[in-house]
């Protein structure tokens, strides 16, 4: 019993990606749910699920109010950031399986210009009320301060470098700058990685992911359905969230580099049947350099440890063994909350790449990443 | 630019004991009344044996470094004029694990294991920051 091959991703939509938006967080999220219902070839009045993403997410009334949606039969919120996404997905695909919903709109959207940044925003936060009462007053203030120790230790205990680091930046940057919807577009060298200012050691600016205006949103429906819709079918055949060891404090963690992804993805792959040698293009949520490298790890593409060196020659990049994040990711294409991770591989899986198209993509991956170490994994084919 | 003050902890009813210990310098975590288990952070229930009965106890203050970040960016205005500063992550002899400003230390002596000692700074709310220091 798994939700493998139950269900398909049918419809996929974004709004431009922007710093500096004046449009509210709600009408971002409207417009990148219209264009996935569309993308669907389905009316907004066919949706009878929805599950927004993340703290800026609107509630489901109002969908309901905007799209005239009659009978809503679900909704609800996963609260584990930007582990949210896939974590939705698998709940939608839960509901279409047990035949509550037909299909399930997961939108998010937000706007970091006129709304708070991550650092203040975490700590209203309940999942973080250890992290607020007991770090932020000696001045662990943001994401990066509190993540940047997990790093640390990996580079103290693998001889991980800050080079590496760099290798994952630039491979995201070169596919930012061919990406049509991508924040970042300056190429960048390792060099200029290494030039960048130092952040919170030790992460530089360039390890650092964006703060983004946007939306993005997907349509969940059953694999069956999937088959006569209007895009080509991209079913998820793996698909589970997992919660690192003391989930609200990485300080207290028994093993600060490992992942609630660790536990997520032995799962997904045997639901799937397959391994990471047989994916062909992966969306790995990097909301820093670091985390990118250890979700490698933690997925079993190498041993705990190796994962710099994995990323080195290029791996990464398009043409590499494993073509990562060929939107740009968090670090190049935009901050949204992982949701454009899996709006790039259903793209991808679909032939719809365009220039970072990576030739005969059949099977891939997106994982999520959330507050102090939350993970998801969704594994996708083209079927 | 810096007229912004420091967050301030907002101490519960459970945490209140550690607050009024840091207070008067001394670093105390939860001890289980009923298997003996020690934790930090403070929390309702003893994850070994399910008692909710619980006392506080007087750390060694034995202690070594774990992991850490040295922030160059004040994500907090309130913290810019101490750029830089390391955030240590600190294993106590305990067992839990604390996090604490480390002084009196070079970047490049910072090492996985270097032993530590910890006093209470107060901060200009008044807040007792746990800080370590290299202990030889
Ligand atoms: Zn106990």
């Amino acid at each position: 019993m798994s939700l493998s091959g139950k269900g398909a991703i049918t419809g996929i939509g974004e709004t431009v990606y922007a710093r500096g938006s004046t449009r509210p967080a709600l009408d971002l999220q409207i417009e990148a749910s219209l264009k996935a219902i569309e993308d669907a070839g389905l009316s907004p009045r066919d949706i009878d699920g929805v599950i927004p993403i993340g703290i800026t997410g609107a509630p489901a009334e109002e969908f309901i109010h905007n799209f005239g949606i009659e009978d809503l039969k679900f909704s609800a919120v996963n609260p584990i950031g930007g582990a949210s996404g896939i974590a939705s997905v698998q709940t939608a695909l839960s509901l279409i399986d047990s035949g509550v919903c037909n299909h399930v709109l997961i939108p998010a959207g937000r706007n970091t210009s006129i709304g708070a940044k991550a650092g203040a925003r975490i700590h209203t936060m309940p999942q973080f009320h250890y992290v607020t009462e007991f770090e932020l007053p000696l001045g662990a203030v943001s994401p990066a301060q509190l993540y940047a120790p997990m790093a640390r230790r990996h580079m103290e205990l693998f001889g991980t470098t800050s080079l590496q680091f760099a290798q994952v930046a630039i491979a995201m940057r070169a596919h930012a700058v061919l990406h049509d919807n991508a924040v970042m577009k300056k190429p960048m060298t390792v060099e200029d990685h290494q030039n960048s200012r130092m952040i919170t050691d030790p992460y530089r600016l360039f390890d650092c992911s964006l703060e983004s205006d946007g939306g993005a949103a997907l349509v969940v429906s059953s694999a069956e359905r999937a088959r006569d819709m209007k895009q080509p079918r991209v079913q998820v055949i793996g698909i589970a969230e997992g919660h690192p060891d003391s989930p609200s404090s990485i300080t207290q963690r028994h093993d600060m580099t490992k992942l609630g992804l660790s536990k997520a993805a032995p799962r997904a792959f045997a639901q799937a049947g397959i391994k990471p040698d047989d994916i062909d293009v992966a969306e790995i949520y990097d909301c820093f350099t670091y985390q990118v490298i250890c979700q490698i790890e933690d997925m079993g593409f190498c041993k705990k440890g190796e994962g710099g060196p994995f990323v080195e020659n290029g791996r990464l990049q398009l043409g590499g063994a494993l073509p990562t994040n060929t939107h740009g990711g968090l670090l190049s294409q935009a901050h949204m909350l992982g949701m454009n991770h899996i709006v790039e591989l259903v793209r991808q899986l679909r032939g719809q790449g365009g220039r970072t198209q990576v030739a005969g993509a059949e099977v891939g991956l997106a994982t999520g990443y959330g507050d102090l170490g939350d993970g998801s994994i969704a594994i996708m084919a083209r079927a | 630019m810096t007229a912004e003050k420091k967050p301030v902890p907002h101490e519960t009813e459970l945490s209140k004991p550690y607050w009024d210990a840091a207070r008067q310098g001394v670093l105390k975590i939860q001890k289980c009344s009923n298997c003996g288990t020690v934790r930090h952070y403070p929390q309702l229930v003893c994850v070994e044996c399910y008692s909710r009965e619980y006392g506080w106890t007087e750390t060694s203050g034995k202690s070594t470094l774990h992991s850490w970040t040295i922030a160059h960016h004040a994500f907090h205005a309130a913290f810019r004029d101490e750029l830089p500063y390391i955030l240590a992550t600190v294993d106590l002899e305990e067992g839990p694990r604390a996090l604490g400003r480390l002084v009196g230390i070079e970047a490049q002596d910072l090492k996985i294991g270097l032993p530590l000692r910890y006093s209470f700074v107060s901060d200009e709310n008044g807040t007792p920051i746990l800080t370590f220091h290299p202990a030889g």
